[in-house]
């Protein structure tokens, strides 16, 4: 399936999970928030699977302000 | 001093310095301007991650124990800012954030509109608010009676190192606050600071002074400094100004 991953077209094996796309980002453990169609997922709820075409934005702190 | 603590939200801080990470080299140059400025609350933006990872930031202010202060920055809607917010809480484990909300990207001034909408969300939703404002007396009551846990209005817009263009709003702004005023952005060189101390202010919040300076690590020195001077001028309380000379030795005889 595919999915848009920061603003990328991704794709994803059928049944991925936000865990998945965070793998592919090389995302730490923590320090990291994400939201899927414009909507905050928990970290209890990562494992949930992704959807076709599902909208995915991983964020982080970064130097700024 | 220790008996003159900076409190927001109830919580206590010993400087009333606090730092932006924008705009350093790299991480050594930040570090030891962070340590210089003897900051201990310090701001970070929230940005996509790349498959290169993070820039490192949050493991440098863990190591130095300081609380970072997640922004909004290049939010120009309501909504982005309180998504923005939501996602900061849930990265950094704080409900404290930096509200942002800009118009435009030639002046970077806050959109009152969309600042308020946001400041009243992200408030219900039991965030410690502290919003980049205008140096608008009226707003900045609005943002307060919205339940902000501080106001931080700008001295001239970010990056411009124009110091502050508006003293006598700051003051005005001052004058009816029950929580926490802090200098936001504008901030050029020390005595920008230490004026915004001597007009009241409880804090400065700046980064392109220090991190955009020569010497970034003698410049947050520099800041850190004239912060606590002008806090304790304002303590102190300052003279009247006169238009007249007036003799501060005895007559003499002619």
């Amino acid at each position: 399936m595919r999915i848009r991953l920061n603003g990328k077209e991704t794709a994803l094996a059928t049944g991925s999970t936000v865990v998945d796309a965070l793998a592919l980002l090389g995302a730490p453990d923590s320090g990291v928030a994400v939201a899927v169609d414009g909507d905050v997922v928990p970290r209890g709820q990562w494992q949930t699977e992704l959807r076709e075409d599902a909208v995915v934005e991983v964020l982080t702190a970064v130097q700024g302000g | 001093m220790s008996d003159d603590q900076l409190v927001i939200a109830g919580r206590e801080f010993g400087s009333r310095l606090i730092m932006g990470t924008g705009g350093a080299g790299n991480l050594s140059v930040l570090e030891r301007a962070l340590v210089a400025s003897g900051t201990e609350l310090t701001t970070v933006a929230m940005r996509r991650m790349d498959a290169e990872g993070g820039t490192g930031v949050l493991d440098l202010l863990r190591r130095l124990a300081i609380q970072p202060l997640p922004n909004t920055a290049g939010c120009r809607t309501a909504a982005e800012a309180v998504l923005t917010a939501r996602l900061a809480r849930e990265a950094l484990g704080t409900d404290w954030v930096k509200l942002e909300v800009v118009a435009d990207d030639d002046t970077l001034l806050p959109d009152p509109h969309e600042l308020l909408d946001a400041a009243e969300t992200l408030v219900v939703e039991g965030f410690s608010v502290l919003p980049y404002t205008n140096d608008d007396p009226v707003l900045a009551r609005r943002l307060q009676d919205a339940g902000c846990v501080a106001v931080m209005p700008l001295g001239s817009p970010i990056g411009t190192g124009l110091g502050i263009r508006n003293p006598h709003n700051i003051e005005l702004i001052v004058s009816r606050a029950t929580v926490p005023v802090i200098l936001d952005a504008g901030i050029g060189t020390a005595s920008d600071a230490a004026l915004a101390m001597e007009l009241g202010c409880e804090a400065v919040l700046l980064a392109t002074a220090v991190t955009r300076a020569q010497h970034p690590e003698l410049m947050a020195a520099a800041m850190r400094a004239a912060v606590e001077g002008g806090r304790l001028a304002r303590r102190a309380g300052r003279i009247p100004q006169r238009f007249w000379a007036h003799a501060s030795s005895p007559p003499r005889e002619h």
